[in-house]
């Protein structure tokens, strides 16, 4: 593991990828800033960026730095505003926005970069420790397992979908594998589904896809709908300074919420959304009877609660798709698209095989929480300015990248028609609150489930495998349990999910 | 019907069609040692048809009942928000797309620019073209040169 440390600490160290982390935190913070952008949309339109760079290290470098800095940049809107740019913040708007009205909004972001810090930081070590054991748990698994162990993936991300919305999130889930068996499968060389169009040949491109759930149906609504922006981004941000007996108080939180925001991180489909809002919530149940009451009127704790957990969830969520090449959101499910396109397959294999690779992101990752804190929370200030760009130059840039984005990737127009016809069906599918996020993650686990399943089927020669194997067969009754428990529990309890899992 | 209904009617078409070709039209041409694999091009398609039907029936039927929730948007009244400046802009999108290869990166690209700011109520000329005629050159640099992506930056009539 050491020998790995120094492996990922000199390649992260190089000029060009410290370039990257830098510019991909500035980014991530510039664009995550804006309401309305998730970080979803904003590492889709990076990953044309990333992928150019033609080094796998180096692009997975920034794109993660993209992540981290929307995050940062949302929980600032989420202060300065009350307009959260992504879903992953919108419990720090709780406390953050009334600390803001109290004149204390300088304390607020200061007390927000160190608990997103703490977070980042203390995910990060826990990944260096959890995911080089469970990858080499995952080496023993088969096909078979693997087949088993995507089912449950995408089920678990349908299950957490929220109330009611179950049979939706499946739903979208299996379009998301319909569309990617169109075009050539691996294992067959075959076209199917093409309806004899050449363009269709080689499948729907996945950045186009990206590009079309996200992004573009995003800016649609904000042209259809201009947020509210009820300034406070002119005042003046000043006494970024906290006490001791301010740190002392949110230390213990900071603390708990990261280990719970990890573990939350990890389950695929429970992201840094839902690791917010049980953070928030957890820590208003154990507060004092008196600081209870502060809850919602400014309090640190409130702020720095789902601060620390919504980071290091973001961090936790590298932990599937590092070890065992399954995303667990829609994020990451871009980040594997990105790596697939760099010929990087991530997987139990990744850190035998590429360890460079592998130990620069997590070292990247710790480099990166520094850069947010002390480069990044002194220029806020100035970032805040770019919540002052007017929406009639900010959206028609928003589309135009991403087109160029969906162009760049295929230097084809037809690209540019798919973009725009999916991106009008999202914005639709999005008006009916379908989640998008399972679809984008069903078609790009669509091929390797297809691949799995055919030489399970090969090698025991029909569907056997399920019951020969007690672990594929384990995990596909748990995969059941997750679709078919949310509606028994939903009748015992009508306890309301607070949010969905969109937009980590 | 609500609008969650007729997309799941939309979706349960799709299904069928997509089950339909995976059921009875992909075997047919099927090499005759292929038809001894026990994994065809059409198993795993056939799977989801079935799947994709069911999971599409039950938001159909409504069986799974859940709350109404305040969308962010309230498709309803769909006319009180901006809907002329969202299809102008879909169609400005796909214009660009049409024009990009016969017209140019740069021309075409600065016109998106200026006109989508303009649909969207802009009128300060003096800043308008500017900013989106720097914007353009400096993202046909950064494209061209940086990442060494070629983009034909002129129409191809005057040999760009």
């Amino acid at each position: 593991m050491l020998e790995g440390l120094l492996i990922g600490l000199q390649t992260a160290l190089s000029f060009q990828n410290l370039l990257m982390v830098i510019g991909g935190c500035l980014i991530g913070t510039f664009i995550g800033m804006l309401p309305g952008l998730g970080p979803m949309s904003i590492i889709a339109i990076m990953i044309p960026v990333a992928i150019s760079i033609g080094d796998a290290s180096a692009a997975l470098i920034l794109l993660a730095g993209v992540y981290y800095g929307a995050i940062f940049g949302g929980s600032t809107s989420s202060i300065l505003l009350n307009a959260p740019g992504v879903a992953g913040t919108v419990a720090t708007s709780f406390d953050g926005y009334p600390m803001a009205r109290q004149g204390k909004a300088g304390k607020a972001l200061t007390i927000a970069a160190i608990a997103s810090f703490a977070g980042g930081t203390i995910g990060a070590l826990l990944l260096m420790v959890f995911a080089p054991a469970l990858s080499s748990v995952a080496l023993l698994f088969h096909s078979a397992e693997y087949f088993a162990l995507m089912v449950v993936g995408l089920s678990a991300i349908a299950a957490f979908a929220g109330t009611g919305q179950v049979a939706k999130a499946i739903m979208m889930t299996i379009l998301g594998l319909i569309m990617a068996t169109v075009g050539e499968g691996a294992l067959f060389n075959l076209p199917r589904f093409t309806m004899g169009i050449m363009d269709l040949q080689s499948g729907f491109g996945f950045i186009t896809l990206a590009m079309a759930m996200f992004a573009l149906p995003e800016a649609l609504f904000l042209v259809l709908k201009p947020r509210k922006i009820e300034g406070d981004g002119e005042s003046e941000i000043k006494d970024l300074r906290i006490t001791v007996a301010e740190a002392r108080a949110i230390a213990p939180v900071i603390g708990r919420q990261s280990l719970q925001g990890f573990f939350i991180g990890v389950l695929p489909g429970a992201g840094a959304t839902i690791a917010s809002f049980l953070g928030y919530a957890v820590e208003r149940n154990i507060a004092p009877k008196d600081e209870q009451e502060q809850f919602g009127k400014g309090s640190i704790k409130g702020l720095a609660a789902p601060e620390s957990a919504n980071n290091a969830a973001c961090t936790g969520s590298f932990v599937p798709l590092l070890t065992l090449g399954i995303p667990g959101s829609g994020t990451t499910a871009i980040l594997l698209g990105a790596l697939l396109a760099l010929n990087v397959t991530p997987g139990p294999r990744l850190m035998l095989d590429e360890p460079q690779i592998f130990w620069a992101v997590i070292m990247s990752m710790f480099i990166g929480n520094l850069v947010l804190l002390i480069l990044n929370l002194p220029l806020i200030p100035y970032i805040a300015k770019v919540l002052s760009i007017p929406r009639n130059y900010l959206i028609p840039f928003i589309l135009f990248f991403t087109l160029m984005g969906a162009y760049i990737g295929q230097n084809n127009a037809t690209e540019l028609l798919l973009l725009v016809g999916f991106g009008i069906c999202a914005t639709a599918l999005k008006f009916a609150d379908y989640p998008l996020a399972p679809l984008l993650i069903g078609f790009i686990l669509g091929g390797m489930m297809e691949n799995n399943f055919a030489r399970s089927m090969q090698l025991y020669d029909g569907i056997g495998f399920i019951w020969e194997r007690p672990m594929t067969l384990g995990l596909l009754v748990i995969a059941v349990i997750l679709v078919v428990l949310p509606s028994y529990r939903k009748r015992r309890a009508k306890l309301r999910a607070e949010g969905v899992a969109e937009g980590d | 019907m609500t609008l969650d209904r007729w997309i799941a009617m939309i979706l349960l078409g799709i299904c069928l069609i997509y089950g339909y070709a995976a059921w009875f039209t992909m075997d047919g041409g099927l090499a005759p040692f292929m038809k001894r694999n026990p994994i065809w091009p059409s198993t795993f398609p056939k799977v989801l048809s079935v799947l994709g039907i069911i999971a599409s029936l039950i938001t159909l039927l409504g069986i799974e009942k859940g709350e109404t929730k305040e969308a962010e948007i309230d498709y309803r009244r769909i006319g009180d928000y901006h809907l002329g400046q969202a299809l102008m802009l879909i169609g400005l999108m796909v214009a660009y797309a049409l024009c990009l290869r016969p017209v140019g990166f740069l021309l075409s690209t600065s016109l998106f620019l200026i006109l989508g700011s303009f649909i969207l109520g802009e009128r300060r000329w003096l800043v308008m073209l500017p900013v989106s005629i720097t914007a353009t050159f400096l993202v046909w640099y950064l494209v061209q040169e940086v990442l060494g992506i070629y983009m034909r930056p002129l129409p191809g009539l005057i040999g760009g």
